[in-house]
């Protein structure tokens, strides 16, 4: 199997590897670099467990290779905390709102609607409801992570 | 002398944040992916392509010979490794069905495990199982369970008609001439879809045999289940095994029992050198984790001229797959026995089986009888139109009031401490009846379909039996005065943490920031049965209780003695000891650790050394009921057939809550799961026994886009169990799927559809239109 070198940014620090072309960046992420947030549901691009931002950008990383990253910036769940580790405001927001359950989901709903808010700083409820359809929760019936989001707007986040 | 009281809860009934939620937020979590060892290989599973076949060959050589393949298994390597293959949760003696590791000779469904490959690493694992060759002679296949009887193929040789079993009787005389003599005999036969628990996370183990011992890590409800099962299966000792899990994510009944792969992955660790894991993909998931759902049932009511109830019984038969876990046949029997649900049924009667079929296997879920609450509550809709009621009236009219308890249905069920009818006025009055009415009446003559539709329950939560019936906690008080409890755990996002942290800084009087909690490994946690059957709230409250009493006691006496005050003036609050009423008179907790740890020359006479105790709560009761009411309503599209839920309203008595976020997230998810399962979830197969379910774009669960707003209406009547808790994990998905039936039944009525099967696709409901026409 063709193995080739890749650098990527991940939370703000390279991380290089040499790996088989065919690694999808979930798996670079979980098994070469150690972040387990990652969340492989699916790996068939539906679930959006493993959704991380790649240049900013929201991507399913179950369908994106490592080498597709390569020289590009990543950022993981475990890189959305505030710089001294404490929680964000929209991770506060889903703590105070009942927004998880199980948590295998979540790190996929903080990374979608941290690009959400970030878009759409004052989303209406149809516009959260739209912008998180590509994440799949079993546990909550949405009914927490809706509020959250909401909470997390308005507060300005 | 008897312990005192602590002061008045302060942190249960509250909505205290959980504290689970700051790992599990920052992706800090440990799911059993997360699972690392050194060494550790990989497994992946061959699985059949076919329903029914005679396995020929299996050849491995190819597979074998590729880099970093470690092992090939089939049955002839693995089952002979079983020695006893039965859970503690049904017992060794009840008839259990075939469960083979790996296929024998024969597959019976598409999935069915035929080899297990071992490699270093998963994408190896994956190619070597394209590389097994496995040749296999076709057999007709038992695709549909609803024919199964009549098949003239055979799932399992050794059961005739392809039935596992079956209970109760056929239709007795005496009801049938209730039947024949009432005023109104209403049946009609209700049918479900498969449908699944799908948790987000998969099913998954990692297994490492040390020469000695056998640690498992594994996504489990139940770590100690597991544990027990894979002790009899491997024939080592149970203190040989240790199962750890921190967090798993979700599981819904699926991930109460170890089913086949979990076998194999046990029996492969003893013969490797190194720890494998196993993690199913979604594939897997959907096409071998089990089915669950998938009924029938005849269903029959008789009514007087003014709608009271006169007799019921209902003719169940369901599909068990090919390999059910557990044994289904008893299972089945909740369906027969809560058929009558909430009402005043004077006599009743059911039957049940349990049907065989090529396809995966009957596997427990949320609420596993909640056929039982769709068939009724969908024929009391069809009798209240036969009947020309409302179905408000008519349900009014035979629901058991409170002065009625406790009242033993017909099929032997010992209801008590229910609010049927509080729950569905207050229901009623949230949607505030009459104004939708009103506002469906002025809706039809612009041409829009709206419609309600209910449901009431009745659901037996926190079973005694067996395996069950008790449950376990050590609290430690540190020396520094810090609190840990243990309990068993098994927690898959129902709050088991947050749940012992709150009852134990009350149970003691201690701040909750001083209470942490371990769950979820065998080596150090007390035995429990884990999360199932609505049982946790109840019994980790019993279990805190038992072994918190025996410190409060402890406690006391000790601050007593530093206080020179008497033992029965002390009450326990905000980490102190103090003086009721002299709030200055107080000691901390820190302090009577101290002395109880390291100053045992100050302990009173009589009091042992250390803040450390364990007791194990016996539950009060066989069952403690719990009951609720869903009211809901939709716009239904009878041009696309699309169904858009209007408002959902659940009023449920669960007793006082523990935390009212975690009781009313439950009711959340369980809803959504129910609407699932009317509006989107199937798990078909082809009339080859060919799963047509098998990723998440075929099999569709609902989104953030689906669900409507989930108003709450709580009653609150206390169970004979501590702290008068109730159940309500399993509730919200059976009362669900009836309520949104006999909503969007109740909009097309105008149109003279009769809805009796599911799901209610689109298409399906555009299928119905056409059919009333």
């Amino acid at each position: 199997m063709s193995e080739v070198s890749v650098t990527v940014k991940v939370n703000g620090m390279a991380c290089r590897h040499t790996v088989e072309a065919r690694l999808t960046l979930a798996d670079f992420l979980r098994e070469w670099c150690g972040l387990t947030g990652t969340h492989l549901g699916c790996e068939h691009g539906v679930c959006g467990a493993c959704t991380v931002l790649l240049d900013g950008e929201a991507v399913r990383a179950c369908l994106v290779f490592a080498v597709q990253a390569d020289g590009r910036e990543v950022t993981t769940v475990e890189g959305l905390s505030e710089a001294d580790g404490s929680l964000s405001t929209l991770q506060a927001a889903f703590r105070e709102r009942h927004g998880l359950q199980c948590g295998f989901c979540t790190p996929g709903f903080i990374v979608s609607a941290t690009a959400l808010l970030r878009d759409n700083p004052q989303p209406t409820d149809q516009q959260i409801r739209e912008g998180l359809s590509g994440n799949l929760c079993r546990c909550t019936g949405y009914q927490g992570i809706l509020a959250a989001v909401r909470a997390a707007a308005d507060a300005g986040s | 002398m008897t312990a005192p009281d602590s002061a008045a809860a302060r942190y249960t009934g509250a909505r205290v944040h959980r504290v689970e939620d700051a790992r599990l937020l920052t992706g800090r979590g440990t799911f059993v992916d997360d699972i690392v060892r050194s060494r550790m290989a990989h497994a992946c599973f061959v699985r059949s392509p076919l329903a029914s076949a005679r396995i020929v060959a299996i050849d491995a050589c190819a597979a074998l010979e590729m880099p970093g393949v470690q092992a090939v298994f089939t049955a002839d390597d693995l089952n002979s490794g079983v020695h006893e293959s039965w859970y503690s949760a049904m017992g060794k003696h009840v008839p259990d069905t075939p469960r083979p590791p790996l296929a024998e000779g024969f597959v019976r469904f598409v999935g069915d495990p035929v080899a297990l490959v071992i490699a270093g690493d998963r994408y190896v694992a994956e190619d070597a199982v394209d590389a097994v060759e496995v040749e296999y002679d076709p057999l007709p296949a038992v695709a549909d369970y609803a024919t199964a009887r009549d098949a003239q193929a055979l799932v399992h040789e050794g059961y005739p008609a392809n039935v596992a079993g079956g209970l109760g009787t056929t239709l007795p005389d005496a009801l049938s001439a209730i039947f024949k003599d009432s005023a109104h005999h209403v049946s009609v036969t209700v049918h479900q879809q498969a449908y699944a628990a799908v948790p987000l996370e998969t099913r998954g183990m990692v297994a490492e045999w040390s020469g000695d011992e056998l640690t498992v890590w594994a996504a489990t409800q139940s770590p100690h289940e597991v544990r027990a099962f894979l002790a009899r299966l491997l024939g080592l000792a149970e203190n040989r095994v240790r199962v750890i899990m921190r967090d798993t994510g979700g599981g819904f009944g699926q991930k109460v029992m170890p089913m086949r792969e979990e076998m194999c992955i046990g029996l492969a660790a003893m013969k490797m050198r190194s720890a494998v894991k196993w993690i199913e993909d979604r594939r897997e998931n959907l096409m071998t984790a089990g089915m669950s759902r998938h009924e029938h049932g005849e269903t029959h009511f008789a009514f007087d001229a003014d709608g009271a109830i006169r007799g019921a019984y209902i003719d169940h038969v369901q599909d068990i797959g090919a390999y059910p876990t557990p044994w289904p046949v008893g299972t089945a029997a909740a369906v027969g026995m809560l058929f009558p649900g909430p009402y005043r049924v004077p006599a009743a009667a059911f039957r049940t089986t349990s049907v065989f079929s090529n396809t995966s296997g009957r596997v427990a879920y949320r609420g596993p009888w909640q056929f039982e609450s769709l068939a009724r509550e969908v024929t009391l809709d069809i009798a209240a139109r036969h009947m020309h009621m409302d179905p408000v009236e008519l349900r009014q009219r035979n629901l058991l009031r409170r002065d009625e308890l406790p009242y033993a249905n017909p099929n032997g069920m010992p209801y008590s401490d229910v609010t049927p009818v509080e729950t569905f006025e207050k229901a009623l009055q949230m949607l505030d009846y009459d104004a939708f009415r009103r506002e469906q009446a002025v809706a039809r003559e612009q041409g829009r379909y709206l419609g309600v539709g209910m449901c009431n329950y009745i659901e037996p939560t926190a079973s005694a039996m067996s395996f069950y019936g008790t449950e376990g906690a050590t609290i430690r008080i540190e020396p520094s005065g810090t609190v840990n409890v243990y309990v068993a755990g098994g927690s898959t996002g129902n709050s088991l943490e947050t749940a012992a942290v709150q009852l134990t800084a009350d149970a003691l009087g201690v701040n909750i920031a001083d209470v942490r909690t371990i769950q979820g490994d065998t080596a150090v946690t007390p035995f429990g049965a884990g999360t199932g059957g609505s049982r946790s709230g109840s019994m980790i409250a019993g279990a805190v209780e038992e072994t918190a009493a025996i410190l409060r006691e402890r406690i006391v006496a000790i601050a007593a003695e530093h206080l020179e005050a008497a033992p029965g003036d002390m009450e326990l609050a905000d980490s102190h000891a103090r003086v009721k009423g002299s709030p200055t008179n107080a000691v901390p907790l820190t302090k009577i650790a101290e002395i109880a740890y390291f100053m045992p020359h100050k302990l009173p006479a009589g009091i042992p050394a250390g803040l450390e105790a364990s007791a194990r709560y016996q539950a009060r009761s066989p069952v403690i009921w719990a009951n609720a009411s869903h009211v809901c309503t939709c716009e239904v599209d009878i041009v696309t057939g699309a169904v858009n839920l209007l408002r959902y309203i659940v009023s449920e008595d669960c007793g006082p809550m523990i935390n009212p976020s975690v009781v009313e997230g439950q009711i959340a998810g369980g809803v959504v799961q129910g609407i699932g399962g009317v509006l989107f979830e199937h798990l078909p197969y082809d009339e080859d026994g060919n799963p047509l379910a098998t990723t998440f774009m075929d099999y569709l669960l609902p989104t953030a886009c689906d669900v409507p707003t989930i108003e709450y209406g709580h009653v609150e009547t206390a169970a004979p169990g501590p702290g008068g808790f109730k159940g309500v994990g399993e509730g919200g998905a059976i009362g669900a799927p009836p309520a949104v039936v006999n909503a969007i039944a109740d909009a097309l009525a105008p149109l003279g559809v009769e809805v009796t099967r599911l799901p209610l696709t689109p298409a399906a409901i555009r299928g119905l239109i056409e059919a009333a026409r």
